[in-house]
C-alpha cells in the first residue's frame, strides 16, 4: 500500500496536467450519426444495415491526445501508438450470397479478415502489424492473435486506401484472413461498447444479440481513416466507420411470409434517437422491383423520400428522421412494418509464391471480362503430408483456403448527378468514387475446405514400435546374409595345443605336425 | 536369422523343408480356410459400436411428420413422368423451389462403348436436378448429401417424393450447420458419375456434362434412398462400393442405431438378423451373410449409387426398402423419420468420418470382423506359394547336396545343374502377357468388325470375342522353349523356373489385391493356389488339367455366381447360369469403362497371364 500512494499521486498529476494542457487549444468538435438501411431482398429475405459514423476533427496521430468524447478512446491510442492509416476489421458469419441477395453495401469475407495500412513513418511494418492484431484479439474477443506471417500477404493492387493517403506504397499495407473464425456474442459486445450510446438509446437498441445471430448472415466491421475536414482539405479528420449487417432468414422466422416489422426482427422498436448523435436516420427501400409485380408497403408513412443511384441501380428509399418529433407523434415509440402487396484480356498479374509455413501464395489478375461471359480460374495443387506437429486436433476436419476477392469498377446503368459527399447518406459513401457513371464493387468467394492426408494419429506408437523392432531384429542378419560369402575352414587348434600334442607325437616317435 | 549364417544349419533346413513341404501346404491351405470360415463364429466377431463422439448420444426426437406429404409428391411425379415421358426436370425444380431450395440442373450424356443389353441403353443422356439447402449462418465449407436415382426402369417415385418432403420439412428447421443437397439423378450410376465429376471438376471417364452452378463444400457423407412402394416391409442396406470400397463404419453404426430407435426391420444383403446370435444356427446364418458380402465385395461393382461416392472419399451408403408379403408395414413417416434422425447426427460432425473401421467384414448389422482378424486367412493361403517357391529354388540350387544323400523323388534333378536359365522363360512370359494385352483391348476394339462378319449384335460380339480370346490363349504354342533353350542344363530345370517365376508373380498379386479388395484376394487364392501349388508335368496331367481349368478366373467368376444364387436360396439351373455368366462378362467390361472399376483390367492383364503360365508348366513337355 506504502508503494502504491505515490504512484497513484503521480497519475493524478498526469492527468490533471494533461486536461490543463488541452484546455486552452480551441474545441475539437466530434459528431455522431446512424443510420440503418433496411433493404428486401430479391430472395425475399431482409438485409439490415447499421452503420455509425464518428468524426473527429483531431490530429490523432500526435501523441497527447487524451481527452475524448464520442471516439473511442481505445482505438484513439492504438492509432496513435502504431501509426496507423487505415484500419479495417471486419468479422462474419454466414456468407453473402450475391446471386440471389444482389449486392451488398458492404462486402466481407467468411471469418475474420483485417487489413491495415500504416503510415510511411513506421520502421518495421511487420512488429506493428502482430502489435495490433494481438490488442485488436483482446479488445474484439476474436482470436485475431493467430494472424502471423503464414497468413499475411502484402497484396499490391487490390486493396487502396480507402480515405486520405500520400502515397500508396503497398510495402506499407497488410492483409490477413482468418477464415474459420466464429462470430458471436463475445465479439458483438465489445463492439457496441465502442458505440456513444452504447446500446441504451438510438437504433443500437436494436442489437439484441438473441436476434442478431438466429439470422442467415451476420457480418460487423469496424473502418478507420482520415478523411478531409472540409471541402478545401486542408486539414485531416477521423472517420470512424462501425457497420453490421444482418440478413434475416424470410423462411425460418416470417413462416414463409415476407411481411416484416421492426418487432419481428429485432424484438425491439425505437423509441428515441441516440442524444449524442447529430443525424439519426432509418432508410427503407422501396424500390420497385422490376422482375415482380409487387409492390412494398410501408407504415408509419416515411417522412420523406431519397432518390439516389445505388450500385448502378436507381433505388427510392423512404427516409425516416428520428431527430425529427414528427417520427414520434403517432406513438410513443416506432415499429416500422413493411407489407407486400469468352476471351479475357489479362492485364496485370501478380504471382508471389508461397515459402512453406512463412507465407501463403497471392496470386492477383486484372482481368476485363466480356458480357454474359463465365470466367474460371482454377489453381492446380499438390496435396502434401504435414509435419506430424502441424496437425491441428481435428484433422480430419480439413484445412481452409481463404476466400478469394474480386474487387471491380462496374458502370452505371443509368446517370447519376455528382453528390455532395459530405451531405449524402452514410451508405452511399463508403467507397470512393472517381466519377459517377461507374461504382465499386467487392466480391467473396467460399472459404474452401480442402482434405489433406492425414494419418491414423492413434497409430505412431505402433509403427514405431514396429518399425524398431523389425530394424533390430532383421536388419543386421540380412545385411550379413546379402554381402558376405561364406566358405568352410577347418578350425584352427591354439598354439599350446599344439605344442602339447608335438610333445605327445616326439614321445610316441610320430613326426611333429 | 543366426541358423541362415551358418552353413550347416542352412543346409539341415532346406533338408526339412524339402522333406516337409508338402503336409506344411496342406496344413496350412486347411488352416486358412477353416480361418475364413471361423469369421461368422464368436469370438472372431465383434458387436459394433458407433466410434464416433459427434455422432454419440443426442437426446433429439424426430419430428418429421410429412409421410402423406411425401405420397402425394409422388403420384404427383408419376402423373409428371407419364406426361413428359422422362424425367420431369421443369416440375422437379418449380417444386424443389417452392420448398425453399435453392435448384440447379445438369445436363450430361455418354456413348457406352458398346450397347448395354441388361439396361437397355447406349447412347444415354440426361438431366440431374439438385436442390441446396443452405444452412444459415455458415459458409457453405460443408454439406451432406440425399440421392435418389431415378431410371426409366426403376422410378423410385415415392424415394422421390420423400426426398421433397424430407426437404421442405428440412428446411423450416434452424439447426443445420452444414448445406444439405436433395440430388435426384437420372440414368441411376451414370446420372450419379456425371454430377460426382462435375461437382469435383474431373473428367476420369469421357463424360460429357455441363458444368455445376451450385456447389456447397467438402461433402461430408450422401444417403442413397431408394423406394418403390407406398409402404414398406424393411429396409435394406447396401455398403460395398466401386472396387470393393467400403464406407466407414460408423456410418453403418448410425443407421442400424436409428433401426433399431424406430424399431424398424433392417436387412443386410436381404438377410434378417437372427434372433440368437450364440446359437449354432445363428453363427451359419451369419456365415451365410458374411459369404453373401464376400461375393459381392469381390465383384468390385457399386451396388448402388453410393458406390462412386467412396471414391472421393464420401462416406455413403444406400438404402433400400423392400414390400415383401410380411405381415406388419411401415409408412413414409417411419422411413422419413430414420432419414431425419441420420441427418441431424452426421450434421453433428466436426470432422469426416474417421474414427471407425474401413475395412471390415459384416456377418449381420450388429456384428463385424475388423481387418486384424480376417487377414490371416490370406496369409495361410499365400504362405503356400512361398513355400513352394522356396522348394523350387532349393531343387535348382541342388549343389548344395552331398551326393549320397537319399533324398526320394528329388533326384530326378540333374547333379550339374547350377543357377537358374531365364533365357527360355522369355518366350512364355511374353505370349501369356501378350493373349491379356488382347483380351483387354480386343473385344471393345474390335466388336464392330466382329458385328459386320458375324451376324450377332455389338454386345454379343464383345462377350463372344472375349470368351474366343480366353479359350484360345489355352492352345497358344507351349513348345518355344524347345526352339530357343539350345543348351540343355538338365530334363526339369526349364519348367522349374518356370512355376517358380509363376508362384512368384501369383503371390504378388493375391497379395496386392487382398490388401484393398480383401473378398476378391481371397477368392481367388482359395481357388488358384491349390492348383497352381500342384501343377507340374508328370504325374497324373489330365486330372491336373481339368483342376486347373476349373480354377481359371473364367470358371471361378461362373462358380461364384452359382454361389451366389445358391446362397440367396434361388439356385440357378445350368442354362440360366451361362446366361447369367455372359451378362456379368458384359457387364463387367461395361463397368470398367463407365465407372473405372479395376476387376476387368485385374483379371485379364494380371491373373488370366499369370493362370497362361501354369497352363504352360502343365504342357511343358
Amino acid at each position: 500500500v506504502a508503494m502504491a500512494a505515490p504512484l497513484v499521486l503521480h497519475l493524478l498529476l498526469a492527468l490533471l496536467l494533461g486536461s490543463g494542457g488541452r484546455s486552452g487549444a480551441e474545441p475539437e468538435r466530434d459528431s455522431l450519426r446512424e443510420e440503418l438501411v433496411l433493404t428486401p431482398l430479391p430472395s425475399g429475405d431482409v438485409s439490415a444495415t447499421f452503420q455509425f459514423r464518428t468524426r473527429w476533427d483531431s490530429e490523432l496521430q500526435l501523441e497527447g491526445v487524451s481527452h475524448y468524447r464520442l471516439f473511442p478512446k481505445v482505438l484513439g491510442q492504438l492509432i496513435s501508438k502504431y501509426s496507423v492509416q487505415e484500419l479495417h476489421l471486419s468479422l462474419t458469419q454466414g456468407f453473402w450470397r450475391t446471386r440471389f441477395w444482389g449486392q451488398p453495401f458492404l462486402q466481407a469475407p467468411a471469418g475474420a479478415e483485417l487489413w491495415v495500412w500504416f503510415q510511411d513513418s513506421v520502421v518495421d511494418v511487420d512488429k506493428s502489424w502482430k502489435e495490433l492484431s494481438n490488442i485488436l484479439s483482446g479488445i474484439f474477443c476474436a482470436s485475431l492473435n493467430f494472424i502471423d506471417s503464414t497468413n499475411t500477404v502484402t497484396p499490391t493492387a487490390s486493396f487502396k486506401p480507402l480515405g486520405l493517403a500520400n502515397g500508396t506504397n503497398h510495402h506499407f499495407l497488410r492483409y490477413a484472413v482468418l477464415p474459420r473464425e466464429v462470430v458471436c456474442t463475445e465479439n458483438l459486445t465489445p463492439w457496441k461498447k465502442l458505440l456513444p450510446c452504447s446500446s441504451k438509446a438510438g437504433l443500437s437498441v436494436l442489437l439484441k444479440a438473441e436476434r442478431l445471430f438466429h439470422t442467415s448472415y451476420h457480418s460487423q466491421a469496424v473502418h478507420i481513416r482520415p478523411v478531409c475536414r472540409d471541402a478545401h482539405c486542408v486539414s485531416v479528420s477521423w472517420e470512424l466507420r462501425q457497420t453490421l449487417t444482418v440478413v434475416f432468414d424470410a423462411f425460418t422466422t416470417g413462416q414463409g411470409k415476407k411481411d416484416w416489422s421492426l418487432f419481428r426482427m429485432f424484438s425491439r422498436t425505437i423509441t428515441e434517437a441516440c442524444p449524442l448523435a447529430s443525424q439519426s436516420h432509418i432508410y427503407v427501400d422501396i424500390s420497385r422491383n422490376s422482375q415482380e409485380n409487387e409492390t412494398l408497403e410501408v407504415s408509419p408513412p416515411p417522412t420523406s423520400t431519397y432518390q439516389a443511384v445505388v450500385l448502378g441501380d436507381r433505388r427510392t428509399y423512404a427516409v425516416y428522421d428520428l431527430l425529427n418529433p414528427a417520427t414520434f407523434s403517432g406513438s410513443r415509440s416506432l415499429n416500422l412494418q413493411l407489407r407486400w402487396k469468352q476471351f479475357q484480356d489479362i492485364g496485370y498479374i501478380h504471382y508471389q509464391p508461397a515459402q512453406d509455413r512463412l507465407r501463403p501464395h497471392l496470386l492477383e489478375m486484372l482481368i476485363q471480362l466480356p458480357a454474359n461471359s463465365v470466367t474460371k480460374v482454377s489453381i492446380q495443387f499438390e496435396r502434401a503430408l504435414l509435419k506430424w506437429t502441424e496437425y491441428t486436433p481435428d484433422p480430419n476436419h480439413g484445412f481452409y483456403v481463404s476466400p478469394s476477392v474480386l474487387s471491380a469498377l462496374v458502370p452505371n446503368l443509368v446517370g447519376a448527378k455528382p453528390a455532395n459527399w459530405e451531405e449524402s447518406p452514410l451508405f452511399s459513401t463508403m467507397f470512393p468514387v472517381s466519377d459517377s457513371s461507374s461504382y465499386f464493387v467487392r466480391l467473396y468467394t467460399e472459404p474452401l475446405l480442402v482434405n489433406l492426408p492425414t494419418p491414423d494419429f492413434s497409430m505412431p506408437y505402433n509403427v514405431i514400435c514396429l518399425t524398431c523392432t523389425v530394424v533390430a531384429v532383421c536388419y543386421g542378419s540380412f545385411y550379413n546374409l546379402l554381402t558376405r560369402t561364406f566358405h568352410l575352414e577347418e578350425p584352427k587348434r591354439s598354439r599350446l595345443v599344439r605344442w602339447l600334442a608335438n610333445i605327445i607325437r616326439r614321445i610316441r616317435g610320430v613326426p611333429p605336425v | 536369422m543366426g541358423l541362415l549364417l551358418d552353413s550347416h544349419r542352412r543346409r539341415a533346413l532346406a533338408r526339412l523343408l524339402l522333406r516337409l513341404n508338402t503336409p506344411l501346404c496342406v496344413v496350412s491351405y486347411v488352416a486358412g480356410v477353416v480361418w475364413f470360415l471361423a469369421l461368422a463364429f464368436s469370438p472372431l466377431t465383434q458387436n459394433t459400436y458407433i466410434s464416433e463422439n459427434a455422432m454419440g448420444s443426442t437426446m433429439v426426437e424426430e419430428q418429421f411428420e410429412g409421410g402423406e406429404h411425401a405420397l402425394s409428391y409422388a403420384r404427383d411425379f408419376i402423373a409428371q413422368r407419364r406426361k413428359t415421358g422422362n424425367l420431369p426436370v421443369a416440375w422437379l425444380e418449380r417444386t424443389m423451389r417452392s420448398v425453399g431450395l435453392e435448384v440447379y440442373s445438369q445436363s450430361f450424356s455418354r456413348t457406352l462403348p458398346f450397347p448395354d443389353e441388361t439396361h437397355e441403353r447406349y447412347m444415354v443422356s440426361g438431366t440431374n436436378v439438385y436442390g441446396i439447402l443452405r444452412a444459415p449462418r455458415a459458409a457453405s465449407t460443408e454439406s451432406l448429401v440425399l440421392i435418389v436415382p431415378s431410371s426409366p426402369g426403376t422410378l423410385n417415385a415415392q424415394a422421390v417424393g420423400l426426398l421433397l418432403s424430407l426437404a421442405a420439412y428440412f428446411r423450416s428447421q434452424i439447426y443445420w450447420a452444414k448445406d444439405i443437397i436433395f440430388l435426384v439423378t437420372e440414368h441411376d450410376l451414370l446420372g450419379t458419375e456425371a454430377w460426382l465429376e462435375a461437382y469435383h471438376d474431373v473428367n476420369i471417364t469421357g463424360m460429357q456434362s455441363s458444368a455445376l452452378r451450385g456447389r456447397a463444400g467438402a461433402i461430408q457423407a450422401a444417403v442413397a434412398l431408394e423406394l418403390n412402394s407406398d409402404v414398406v416391409t424393411s429396409l435394406d442396406v447396401a455398403v460395398e462400393g466401386l472396387n470393393g470400397q467400403l464406407p466407414n463404419l460408423d456410418l453403418l453404426n448410425l443407421f442400424h442405431a436409428f433401426c433399431q430407435k424406430e424399431a424398424l426391420l433392417c436387412t443386410l444383403q436381404g438377410k434378417l438378423q437372427h434372433s440368437d446370435w450364440a446359437s449354432l444356427g445363428g453363427s451359419l446364418h451369419g456365415l451365410q451373410t458374411l459369404m453373401l458380402m464376400v461375393l459381392r465385395q469381390a465383384s468390385g461393382r457399386p451396388h448402388g449409387p453410393h458406390g462412386l461416392f467412396l471414391r472421393y472419399h464420401v462416406e455413403a451408403i444406400t438404402l433400400r426398402g423392400i414390400n415383401s408379403f410380411r405381415q406388419y408395414k411401415y409408412d413414409m413417416t417411419a422411413v422419413g423419420k430414420t432419414l431425419e434422425g441420420m441427418f441431424r447426427k452426421l450434421n453433428n460432425l466436426l470432422e469426416r468420418l474417421h474414427q471407425s473401421y474401413f475395412f471390415y467384414l459384416l456377418p449381420s448389422l450388429s456384428r463385424f470382423v475388423s481387418i486384424g482378424l480376417y487377414m490371416p486367412a490370406i496369409g495361410f493361403l499365400l504362405f503356400i506359394p512361398g513355400l513352394k517357391a522356396l522348394e523350387l529354388w532349393v531343387k535348382l540350387n541342388k549343389v548344395d547336396f552331398s551326393p549320397e544323400e537319399q533324398l526320394g523323388p528329388l533326384q530326378l534333378v540333374g547333379q550339374d545343374v547350377r543357377g537358374v536359365a531365364l533365357t527360355p522363360l522369355v518366350a512364355p512370359v511374353l505370349i501369356s502377357q501378350a493373349t491379356g494385352l488382347a483380351l483387354y483391348l480386343l473385344p471393345v476394339m474390335g466388336q464392330h468388325v466382329a458385328a459386320q462378319h458375324f451376324p450377332v449384335a455389338e454386345a454379343e460380339a464383345v462377350v463372344l470375342t472375349l470368351l474366343a480370346i480366353y479359350v484360345a490363349g489355352l492352345a497358344l504354342p507351349h513348345s518355344t522353349h524347345r526352339v530357343v533353350s539350345s543348351t540343355p542344363r538338365g530334363p526339369d530345370s526349364g519348367w522349374m523356373a518356370l512355376k517358380l517365376l509363376a508362384l512368384l508373380y501369383l503371390a504378388l498379386q493375391l497379395g496386392c489385391i487382398s490388401l484393398f479388395n480383401f473378398s476378391l484376394g481371397f477368392l481367388l487364392a482359395v481357388t488358384m493356389v491349390p492348383a497352381a501349388a500342384l501343377t507340374q508335368p508328370s504325374g497324373p496331367r489330365l486330372l491336373y488339367a481339368v483342376l486347373l481349368v476349373l480354377v481359371s478366373p473364367g470358371a471361378t467368376l461362373l462358380g461364384s455366381l452359382f454361389l451366389w444364387r445358391e446362397l440367396q436360396e434361388a439356385p440357378l439351373t445350368l442354362a440360366e447360369g451361362w446366361q447369367l455368366f455372359l451378362g456379368a462378362l458384359a457387364q463387367g467390361v461395361l463397368d470398367h469403362h463407365l465407372y473405372g472399376a479395376l476387376l476387368f483390367p485385374l483379371l485379364s492383364l494380371g491373373l488370366y497371364p499369370c493362370w497362361l503360365l501354369f497352363w504352360n508348366v502343365l504342357f511343358w513337355k
